[in-house]
């Protein structure tokens, strides 16, 4: 059989209900007849619950993007996505991450000249949006590359950086990274302790890095450390890390409760030689380079939560309708209608919030607290949405052979990761505050 | 070299729960996700093979239907066919059509494109009819290769490995012919997001059924559309024994 596996067991799916309703047409030969007739009685697909692209104002390109991604994912990721999350790993990565490179979804942003499709952060949700609903973890990962890694290094990078690392990062041979947070500076980012010291044509790194997403797997790491330990955030370096650098090693990955199989670690530099030709904008001016990064970063990841959403929904609104207590679908009694209604509202306001803000920014039009608003409300309100989730398939959502737990666990990393909901609060309240001092 | 005129149905979604309306006059399709033939997405991936293989000159993506099927066309495009023909039928009218019409505009199409083969699904997964295909080579006398699981072209000699039953035919054709593509003739690809682009610049020509001379009517009339009946849950037997009593009392044996 050439057929993907999944398309062809709907496809088959699809005609054996045809085959029984009308015997007398043969559709399915020989071996396969046999298939159909077993996977008619297997457990239901999961039928995904339709998106409302036109309400959305999204254009033709952007709809039939959705609708490619979407049915990669599904086809591609959404048959791994337990045995990622069970396993804490992804031994596909790398072939993934080729299928990635050849669909154009790791450079969105990046201008053409730059190998880059050349378009905006609008499709860059739908693609972050798409991947989380099939799996949070992979999702997580593909935007610490493509948007934390890669749009750095476009940003940023000089022609020489742009064509020594984009080709590879761009093709999905390579996996990127970006390094930030610290074991005792996580909010407190200007407090890191990273240190790198000139000597000659290099510097020398010396501290380490941890939760970094990709860390154990990725080749090229967008890398902050202290060039002036006297001052704070002025004293800060972005540098282009490699993987096999003098000096530069990852230790343990970590043990999640979500976003399994998506690798963090710790990164450890001993000594490590970094040419000064990798610093990646200007020297002590990374906090430019950091903070520049982090509304888009915010917007792009918020179509995590939002994905992992519709997953809950994807997985819980079907299930209302099958499950029958007391004589009758579940779906039909008031209770239940009012969480599909909460959830979809809900869900429905985080995306139109989030699609709005996109625009805007694609316009030009940046505005970091409304960058900040969106990931704040979509990351709490998933967690929220998730646990209904695993309310409404009551006993079978509490158990690991759906879904519905892996969602939820994911999604709580969004209230933490790329920023605290705390600190999107901060930065939210300080945006108002100084309209008034 | 060949242009290849591709045949592209839009469909109720494979995977959409079909429900049957109310009057029982059809299936609801108002609101539920539609998208390409599956089949027909095997003949468009085909098509574009054979024209990556520099065996076809151009790849013409044909539909007929409302409005609406210039996403399906669209999705033939992002895959890759070079240009889009939309031959638009009202929606009010598109019930009345079936094989017989769509038969009669691709075999005029292709005598006005000068396409030297048609390839189609086996079948659209809402009718079922598996006609098109066959119609189409009649109208044109042309030679039919369908249900096709493996394709070669040399020169004018076209190669087809056909699905039967209990096992694989291999015929040859001479072109111009008519294809219609099985399941297992190839793996279509995903559009990329590039694709997607570059297919917005493509050329769609929009055309009626008048124009290609086919008029719209139907001879079949729809009397009823209703839902197949419900399986009855089945039981387990210990052993023979029961299993003789229970088809008595069933009255089977």
């Amino acid at each position: 059989m050439k057929q993907r596996p999944s398309q062809t067991m709907a496809l088959i799916s699809r005609l054996s209900r045809q085959v029984f309703t009308r015997s007398s047409t043969c559709l399915l030969k020989s071996s396969q007849s046999c298939q159909a007739q077993s996977f008619s009685t297997s457990k239901a697909l999961s039928m995904r619950v339709p998106i409302d692209d036109v309400m959305l104002g999204f254009t033709e390109e952007q709809k039939q993007l959705r609708e490619s991604v979407g049915k990669f994912c599904e086809e591609e990721l959404t048959p791994l996505a337990n045995e990622i999350d069970s396993s804490n790993d992804f031994p596909q990565m790398r072939e993934f991450w080729m299928k990635l490179g050849n669909m154009g979804l790791l450079a969105i942003t990046a201008p053409e000249s730059d190998g880059g499709t050349g378009l905006g952060i609008f499709e860059h949700c739908i693609v972050m949006e798409e991947m989380s609903r099939s799996s949070g973890a992979i999702a997580l990962s593909y935007g610490a590359h493509s948007n934390l890694c890669v749009n750095q290094i476009v940003r940023h990078g000089n022609d020489e950086q742009k064509a020594k690392y984009l080709p590879k990062l761009i093709s999905g041979e390579h996996v990127g990274a970006l390094a930030m947070s610290e074991p005792s500076s996580g909010s407190d980012v200007v407090s890191m302790k990273l240190r790198a010291e000139k000597k000659g044509d290099y510097y020398v790194l010396n501290g380490n890095k941890f939760w970094i997403t990709n860390g154990p797997d990725a080749d090229t790491l967008v890398v902050y450390a202290k060039t002036d330990m006297n001052s704070k955030a002025h004293g800060i370096t972005a540098f282009l890390i490699e993987r096999g650098m003098d000096g530069f090693s990852t230790a343990q990955k970590l043990d999640k409760l979500g976003m399994r199989g998506s690798n963090t670690g710790e990164l450890v530099f001993q000594d490590c030689k970094v040419p000064v030709k990798n610093i990646l904008g200007s020297m002590n001016g990374g906090v430019y380079v950091l903070m520049s990064g982090l509304d888009l970063e915010r917007l792009v990841l918020s179509a995590g939560p939002l994905g992992l959403m519709q997953a809950a929904i994807d997985t819980a609104f079907p299930y209302v309708h099958e499950r029958k207590q007391f004589g009758q679908s579940i779906g039909h009694f008031q209770l239940i209608q009012g969480k599909m209604a909460d959830m979809y509202t809900k869900l429905s306001a985080c995306r139109s919030y989030m699609y709005t803000v996109a625009r805007a920014c694609d316009k030009g039009h940046f505005n970091n607290r409304d960058c900040a608003g969106v990931i704040l409300y979509a990351a709490e309100t998933a967690t929220q949405v998730c646990l209904d989730g695993i309310q409404l398939l009551g006993g079978n959502g509490y158990i690991n052979d759906y879904p519905t737990g892996r969602f939820l666990r994911d999604a709580k990393l969004y209230e933490i990761g790329a920023g605290t909901s705390e600190v999107r609060r901060w930065l939210i309240g300080r945006s108002f505050n100084e309209m008034f001092e | 070299m060949a242009r290849v005129l591709v045949g592209v149905k839009r469909v109720v979604d494979y995977a959409v729960k079909i429900r049957v309306k109310p009057d029982k006059s059809g299936v609801v399709t108002d609101g539920v996700k539609h998208s390409m033939n599956p089949f027909d997405e095997i003949a468009v991936e085909e098509a574009i093979r054979l024209k990556e293989k520099k065996f076809a000159s151009e790849v013409v993506a044909v539909t007929c239907g409302p409005t609406q099927n210039q996403e399906t066309l669209r999705t033939a495009l992002a895959m890759g066919a070079d240009r889009g023909i939309h031959v638009e039928i009202p929606a009010a009218d598109y019930p009345k059509v079936g094989p017989l019409h769509v038969s009669k505009i691709l075999a005029k199409l292709a005598q006005k494109e000068e396409a030297g083969l048609i390839i189609v699904g086996k079948q659209a997964i809402d009718d079922d009819c598996n006609q098109t295909a066959q119609m189409t080579a009649s109208f044109l006398d042309w030679p039919q290769g369908t249900f096709a699981s493996e394709l070669k072209l040399e020169g004018d000699k076209l190669t087809v490995v056909r699905e039967i039953d209990g096992g694989l035919e291999t015929i040859e054709l001479k072109m111009p012919a008519v294809v219609s593509a099985d399941l297992r003739l190839n793996e279509p690809r995903y559009a990329t997001l590039p694709n997607i682009m570059k297919a917005k610049k493509k050329k769609v020509d929009k055309l009626s059924p008048s124009d290609l001379g086919v008029e719209i009517a139907t001879n079949i009339e729809v009397l009823e559309v209703s839902d197949p009946p419900v399986r009855d849950a089945g039981m387990k037997v210990e052993n023979t024994e029961e299993l003789i009593s229970k088809l008595k009392e069933a009255g089977l044996v």
